[in-house]
């Protein structure tokens, strides 16, 4: 079971939790000319990195905060958690 | 190349089982190849035996940086349908279904290929309105589909939950009779025998640690053991897609994922079918020898670590006892996980790529088991004819770009949730 530090409400198991996906994925700035290449980098192609990943998760069963998590996706140590307008 | 059958078992029953041949050689890699094939899993197995037998390309190399056996194919629950809707995966897990059909046979190996039906039940009339859609789009295909009430199932079915206090009550289901199981092992060690015996090297404990490529084309491979020229790779590695793909510096609409199962102690005969729940994502089938073999959904969060975690274990039975109550009743005998190569559509890629030599063959999701025969027949012609056949022409990598995805589900790019 993984143990997940929100930066809200502190250690809570897995369980209360839901994952968000790659945090590193940028949305191209609006208003300005995007390329196709842009566009699929943003909605379909992942790094998929073995080793260390940044991610959303969703204390959903907590206080419903959006954040972010380093974790590594080969031994699913957690390094870091960071509010999400923070730097991981 | 000894024939298996029941006169060759008895005659080396007289010698105590000493003498058979071995199955498949352990050679010494090559200097040069005409095709290496990357990932000694079921894919890159059958494509090797298919460039064999249909493409007569025989001076092949499968590098595989474990044992062969040891990744998804020997990992999963052994499910074979070609329950699709959409044609393009409707046709081609068709093509598939056909090649199993006479695969025991083809390959010398019993697959223990069992046409048991797999039934997808229904806890909603909205359920059951899609399935019936699904059914009529596979009849239109030529797979055969069949609706079961609920009177219907509670004759093939008994120990489901029909009772009043059903938690999600059983309205019907969908069946594809033809569907059902095979033995997973037996499937990969008998298309690596076949392949060995028409010359393919199989080379264990060989892990491809990059490419050499000039001028935008394959000229090798390096591996642990060395380096090895060809002029054409194909990649199998199924789960280890990605990092291979760096290492060309390409970015693929997967993500890897780990996706667990589990098995019970046995128990006499109770259940003569693959059945999946609807109200949820859990399937189960009883083994030959007995044991409840269930799986249901990922855990959730990328990974690469091939075993996963309690709580999902523990959600997706508690789903099948919602299912069948008397799960509850059994003992776990061991649960395992394996790292799925999950696309953003839940459709499979077999294509060429943008570098010439290089081809493709991944994004299996939790489905690649039943693949295992028309993935390596499709992508063997792939290879060898360098363009694609007719049943994998819509599996190209770049329907993420013109926006022809393949989205059976329809749930949009979210793997985990797929
Ligand atoms: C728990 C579970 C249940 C499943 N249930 C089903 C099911 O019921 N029905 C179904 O159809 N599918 C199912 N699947 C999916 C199916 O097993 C896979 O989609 C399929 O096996 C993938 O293709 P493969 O056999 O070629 O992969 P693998 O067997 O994983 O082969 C890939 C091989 O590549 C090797 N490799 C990786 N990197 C390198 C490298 N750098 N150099 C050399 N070799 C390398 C690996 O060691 C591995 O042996 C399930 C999977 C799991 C884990
Ligand atoms: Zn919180």
């Amino acid at each position: 079971m993984l143990e997940i530090k929100c930066p809200y409400c502190g250690k809570r198991s897995q369980n209360e939790f839901s994952y968000g996906g790659d945090a590193s994925v940028k949305r191209p700035e609006l208003g300005k000319e995007i390329s196709d290449k842009d566009w699929d980098d943003f909605i379909y192609n992942r790094k998929n990195p073995r080793g260390k990943h940044s991610e959303f998760w969703h204390h959903i069963a907590g206080c419903r905060q959006w954040f972010k998590v380093l974790r590594s996706t080969a031994t699913h140590e957690i390094f870091k958690t960071a509010k999400i307008d923070e730097e991981l | 190349m000894q024939k298996y059958s029941i006169l060759s078992l008895i005659k080396n029953a007289f010698s105590n089982h000493q003498n058979w041949e071995v199955a498949w050689k352990d050679p010494e890699p090559k200097k040069e190849y005409d095709v290496v094939i990357v990932g000694g899993g079921g894919h890159g197995l059958a494509t090797a035996y298919y460039l064999a037998k249909e493409h007569k390309i025989t001076n092949i190399a499968i590098l595989e940086k474990g044992w062969i056996g040891g990744g998804n194919v020997g990992r999963n629950t052994t499910i074979l349908r070609s329950n699709y809707m959409w044609d393009a995966n409707g046709l081609f897990y068709e093509y598939g279904m056909k090649l199993w059909e006479n695969l025991s046979q083809e390959l010398n190996y019993n697959v223990m290929y069992s046409p048991r039906g797999i039934i997808n039940l229904a806890h909603s009339d909205a359920q059951l309105n899609v399935y019936a859609r699904r059914g009529n789009s596979m009849r239109l295909n030529g797979i055969d589909a069949l609706m079961l009430g609920r009177e219907e199932l509670k004759k093939k079915i008994p120990f489901a939950d029909f009772s009043a206090s059903a938690r999600f009550p059983i309205f019907g289901g969908l069946m594809q009779p033809r569907g059902g199981t095979a033995r997973h092992d037996a499937v990969a060690w008998g298309y690596a025998r076949q392949a060995d015996s028409m010359g393919v090297d199989i080379i264990q404990h060989c892990e491809v640690t990059g490419f050499d490529v000039q001028n935008g084309k394959i000229e090798g491979v390096q591996t642990s053991r060395g380096n090895i020229k060809t002029k054409k790779i194909g990649l199998c590695v199924a789960g280890s897609t990605s990092l291979l793909a760096e290492k060309l510096n390409m970015k693929l609409p997967i993500e890897a994922h780990v996706l667990q199962a589990c098995v019970s102690e046995p128990v006499k005969p109770f259940l003569d079918h693959v059945v999946t729940f609807g109200a949820g994502h859990f399937y189960c089938s009883q083994s030959d020898k007995g044991e409840m073999v269930m799986g249901g959904d990922l855990d959730g969060y990328n990974s690469y670590a091939q075993r996963g975690n309690l709580p999902t274990i523990q959600h997706v039975l508690s789903e099948g006892v919602a299912m069948f109550p008397n799960l509850s009743r059994l003992k776990m005998l061991r649960t395992w996980g394996g790292i799925m190569d999950m696309s953003m559509d839940g459709s499979p890629v077999i294509d060429k790529s943008h570098i010439e030599g290089l081809y493709l063959n991944f994004g299996w999701c939790y489905g690649g088991f039943k693949a295992t025969p028309v993935s390596g027949w499709t992508f063997a012609h792939t290879i060898a004819q360098d363009r694609p056949h007719k049943l994998n022409e819509k599996f190209t990598l770049n329907r993420f770009n013109t926006g022809h995805l393949i989205d059976e589900k329809g749930v949009g790019t979210k793997t985990w949730i797929g």
